[in-house]
């Protein structure tokens, strides 16, 4: 009967190159003082896979960076969750055995709420990278911190922006027709600029349309001409990149020009992608999002260094991306520094009590309040210009001054 | 079959004895293993026991999750009340799609492709619902995490494992039960035949009807499951045909029909896909989905060469199907 | 409401409905005669719009002179898998077959996430912006295009079955395997020329789809579903029903987001799948099963 058994587990073991190591209890390795482990758990493959590696290189870069900057050492652990949150929670399982003293992640917020339960349950600190839902760190968890505004944040900061921007153009557009992708993301920034408007009123404009559209979608005709039919004065877009491309070609073949095209708080029209598919079609789109100060010294050493990393690539096309990535990063390093030791309390502990005001991303120092959210992280405008994105706003920051409306700008 | 219960029995004795040993990441896993082998044990009643192939059931687990979890998250009622809630909306919704397809003589790849349909309808309709968040997703309160809190379905990871290995060997029980039942022998009679057993008088209509209610009640739970072990629900991950055809794969890889298949299959695939992970890491293979590919090879070889399933197989070579 | 904008999202919806069609005639003829449903086919789509692309990048060769290699390239494929891999699946119970091609699937998706990376890629030819006005309606000019060359595929598809002596055996195997069996056919030989056939198909349709849509490894699942749908509305194994399945879907869809919120339009063709599947499973143009 035994030896049945055995076999069995052996033909098991078999079928799974990964049982042993799934089952062995040992597997802990003790936490070395001397450096840090840090789990970064991305979406590299599967429906996020482009985010996910975009994310990843802030990653990549960031030991070498930190070295110099803090003499902190620092190993990462990689893992894709393949956009899957079964497979979050346990890669995030998976590392914590396999000795991580710290996580990050994870770009979703699905997955970031599945690590963040895991990261409870074991003791675990762990940075959000990114991720708006702003529910991450209103359920109370002691071990979870984030360095990414919540899409309330984001789209007030946006919305201050705009207000900004057509002051600095002596502009006073009427009207706005609003687009926003139904998921996640789009959802929570819906509801965010739905809730901030009416008491916006400083803002000259009124939103005269919502047009919500499939995540999924390949094709935008009709979103668009429904679009144009409102004789908006300019489009306030919460999109991705993808959908980005795909609405603007279709603002062309359907020849609609208004004032300008405005993302309250959301990546895409600055993205590589959105230059490489649209080339000059690409120019004057406007992202209000969190940025880097390009003028900062960390910034030009993580750009050093990236594109040591990645000779073919542009750092400003991942700006958001590696950005937060990069700064949880640092927020760790700056942690260890403090601690002293890699015991996850001791590092949890530093963690909380963070305060970096030589960061990379545009706002105030990086501090977290008692829910483990940051506070005050800013808005730039970002223009594309010269086919590249160019902080046009705010006037401390700026690298070029905003063009709005449009050039070829028609009234409808 | 004497073999095949003692084989059982220690089976049963290592799964409750394993957190003993296994913890975090291991308990994880099979704690992620035991839920496959459920809800693919559940959806084994309807194809393997009775022939009718659904390819939609990520609708029971979406609408089971949903329905628990809306109760609790608005409501504060907890996840007894709300399981009995989620399996009443499982199973009209299940006897619904039924009801339709059969009445209208719906079989095969036509009944697959009705229940894509009902599942993908159902996600784009809850993306729309604000009363449970729509795409923005459903937050469930994590409140404390320490002590088993059954009342609640609150406590630590070994809870979940233990609901997860009762539920399984309950429905694996529940299965051999109606297996040997008078339901077994008419849902294989319908299965193999459904115009010859038409033709010996039974009502196929009534017991396919049965098996759709018994799968989806038993997947409801799965979901209720998943909704407080997750704790956010998104229509968009729930809801995707993603999640039904991850039902599918354990059953049909480890033999479909079989009380075994499923659980088998489950442990395999699981381990399969982290084993895969664990493989490449350790070969420094980091490119993003190499891993997919390399488990759709083994998918592949798999259905080629044992068009039954692992287990009738293995069994047979371990001589416990006698 | 304004009547051109009801007109010009109308015939938009008409014109990507074509290439729809024809994508969705290549699953149509293989389940047609081999009654495998290809559970690959928008992921086989996937790999036409990349050897679309990479032609165009490495020869600047139009999606339009690339539809020859592409095609040719395909049916050779197709020939191939039916051949070696899916033949011995032809008895075989349907789930079998299922997860014989999510397999494949499962495998083109993440060998052309390896291959290619994440990013959506395009191509860029010139005519891909411009748009011809009659008055207030505009026509896109790459979808009339593409709409032209859907229409011209199946058009050629159609009369390779009508007049042509393999179009005949191959239908003779459709209507009666052991008929076509016992009058000597190589019944094994004509369905891998039908899923060579039915690849080709869904070659073309990748090379037009190019010009309306970018593609990402992922892109394939949502059009394999997108296939199901149409060939179910119009009729699984009739051909002219793909195309009529395919125009009522991309109308259905396109006024859909007209009238409700665009988001939510996937609905009115799941909606309408059911419809179909209760009230007339043999879809609109399908001969009773």
């Amino acid at each position: 009967m035994s030896s049945q058994i055995t076999r069995r587990r052996f033909n098991a073991a078999l079928a799974g190159a990964g049982l042993a190591a799934a089952l062995a209890p040992f597997g802990i390795v003790r936490a070395q003082a001397r450096k840090v482990r840090i789990g970064v758990i991305l979406p590299r493959s599967g429906y996020l896979g482009f985010l996910g590696q975009s994310c990843q290189k802030g990653a990549d870069l960031a030991p070498a960076v930190i070295k110099d900057m803090l003499g902190v050492d620092i190993e990462l652990m990689n893992a894709d969750f393949e956009s899957n949150v079964d497979t979050a929670r346990t890669r995030a399982e998976r590392l914590i055995q396999e000795g991580a003293n710290v996580l990050i992640g994870a770009f979703d917020s699905g997955a970031s709420a599945a690590i963040a339960q895991v990261a409870e349950q074991r003791g675990i600190p762990f940075v959000v990278n990114i991720a708006a839902a702003p529910q991450i760190t209103e359920q109370g968890y002691k071990f979870t911190v984030r360095n990414f505004p919540t899409s309330v944040d984001l789209v007030r900061n946006g919305l201050a922006l705009i207000g900004d921007l057509f002051q600095a153009t002596n502009t006073a557009p009427r009207s706005a027709v609003f687009m926003h992708v139904n998921d996640t993301f789009g959802q929570a920034n819906a509801k965010a600029i739905a809730a901030l408007m009416p008491r916006l009123t400083q803002l000259p404009f009124k939103i005269v349309e919502t047009i919500a559209y499939d995540p999924a979608a390949k094709d935008l005709t009709v979103e668009v001409s429904k679009a144009k039919a409102t004789n908006a004065d300019f489009l306030l877009n919460v999109c991705r990149v993808q959908d980005s491309i795909i609405l603007r070609r279709e603002m062309v073949k359907q020849r609609w020009q208004p004032m300008g095209i405005i993302g309250p708080g959301n990546p895409g029209m600055y993205e590589e992608q959105y230059y490489k598919a649209l080339g000059k079609l690409s120019e004057y789109s406007i992202s209000n999002v969190p940025w880097y100060h390009p003028k900062a010294d960390i910034t030009r050493a993580v750009e050093k260094q990236f594109l040591k990393q990645n000779p073919k690539d542009k750092p400003m096309y991942h700006a958001l991306n590696v950005g937060f990535t990069f700064e949880s990063i640092l927020i760790i390093a700056d942690a260890f520094k403090r601690a002293k030791t890699a015991d996850p309390k001791a590092l949890n502990d530093a963690i909380h009590q963070t305060d970096i005001k030589n960061r990379m991303m545009l706002g105030g120092p990086i501090k977290f309040n008692a829910k483990g959210q940051v506070e005050g992280i800013a808005s730039a405008c970002i223009q594309n210009l010269n086919l590249r994105p160019t902080v046009v706003l705010p006037a401390n920051a700026a690298e070029a001054k905003p063009v709005f409306p449009v050039p070829g700008y028609k009234k409808a | 079959m004497r073999r095949a219960t003692a084989g059982l029995a220690l089976l049963a004795a290592l799964l409750a004895v394993l957190p003993a040993f296994a913890r975090g990441y291991a308990l994880s896993v099979a704690t992620l293993i035991l839920y496959f082998a459920y809800t693919g044990q559940a959806w084994n009643v309807m194809m393997g026991f009775a022939g009718q192939l659904s390819l939609g059931h990520s609708l029971y687990v979406g609408v089971g999750a949903y329905a628990a979890g809306a109760l609790f998250f608005h409501y504060g009622i907890g996840p007894w009340a709300g399981l009995w809630v989620a399996i009443l909306l499982c199973v009209a919704l299940g006897l619904l799609v039924g009801f339709l397809a059969f009445r209208f003589g719906i079989s095969g790849v036509y009944f697959a492709l009705l229940t894509i349909a009902f599942a993908e309808f159902t996600r784009i309709g809850f993306d729309h619902l604000d009363w449970i968040g729509g795409p923005a997703g459903m937050f469930l309160r994590v409140a404390q995490r320490d002590t088993w809190d059954l009342a609640n379905f609150r406590g630590p990871p070994v809870m979940y494992y233990y609901a997860m290995l009762f539920l399984t060997a309950g429905a694996f029980a529940l299965c051999s039960f109606l297996l040997k039942s008078k339901a077994g022998y008419y849902w294989l009679a319908i299965r193999e035949n459904e115009e010859a057993a038409q033709a010996l008088g039974i009502n196929t209509f009534a017991w396919k009807m049965l098996a759709v209610a018994v799968s989806s009640a038993m997947t409801a739970v799965a979901g209720v499951f998943f909704a407080f072990y997750y704790n956010n629900l998104f229509p968009e991950q729930i809801f995707h045909i993603s999640r039904s055809i991850e039902i599918i794969l354990g059953p049909i890889i480890g033999g479909i029909g079989t009380l075994f298949g499923p659980i088998l299959g489950a442990a395999v695939l699981t381990l399969l896909s982290d084993g895969i992970t664990e493989l490449l890491g350790a070969l420094g293979w980091e490119l993003p989905g190499i891993k997919q590919v390399f488990y759709g090879i083994v998918l592949l070889i798999v259905i080629v060469f044992l068009p039954h399933g692992i287990w009738p197989g293995l069994a047979r070579k371990l001589r416990l199907d006698r | 409401m304004t009547w051109d904008l009801v007109a010009n999202v109308a015939i938009a919806g008409v014109l990507t409905g074509l290439v729809y069609g024809l994508m969705a005639l290549g699953l149509s003829v293989i389940f047609g005669v081999v009654r495998v449903v290809n559970f690959a086919h928008g992921e086989m789509m996937t790999i036409a719009m990349y050897a679309t692309v990479a032609l165009f990048a490495a020869w600047r060769i139009d999606p339009f002179l690339a539809v020859v290699p592409v095609a040719a390239a395909f049916f050779v494929f197709g020939y191939l898998l039916q051949a070696r891999l899916i033949n011995p699946f032809v008895t075989r119970p349907e789930h079998s077959q299922f997860i014989l091609l999510l397999a494949v699937a499962i495998i083109i998706t993440n060998a052309l996430m390896v291959s290619f990376g994440p990013d959506a890629r395009n191509v860029q030819v010139d005519y891909q912006l411009e748009s011809y006005a009659i008055g207030p309606i505009l026509f896109d000019k790459a979808r009339l295009y593409a709409a032209g060359m859907a229409l011209a595929a199946s058009a050629a598809l159609f009369a390779f079955f009508r007049f042509s002596l393999t179009g005949k055996a191959i239908r003779a195997c459709a209507d009666n395997y052991l008929g076509a069996k016992v009058v000597g056919l190589d019944v094994k030989r004509y369905y891998a020329l039908t899923f060579g056939l039915g690849a080709a198909c869904v070659a073309v349709a990748g090379c037009m789809m190019i010009l309306l849509v970018d593609v990402t490894p992922i892109l394939g699942p949502a059009y394999t579903l997108l296939a199901f749908v149409i060939v179910i509305v119009g009729g699984l194994g009739s051909m002219g029903g793909a195309l009529l399945g395919g125009v009522l879907i991309g109308l259905s869809e396109a006024l859909a987001g007209l009238f409700i919120q665009p988001s939510a339009k996937s609905m009115i063709s799941f909606g309408l799948l059911i419809l179909v599947l209760l009230f007339r499973p043999q879809g609109l143009l399908g001969k009773k099963a």
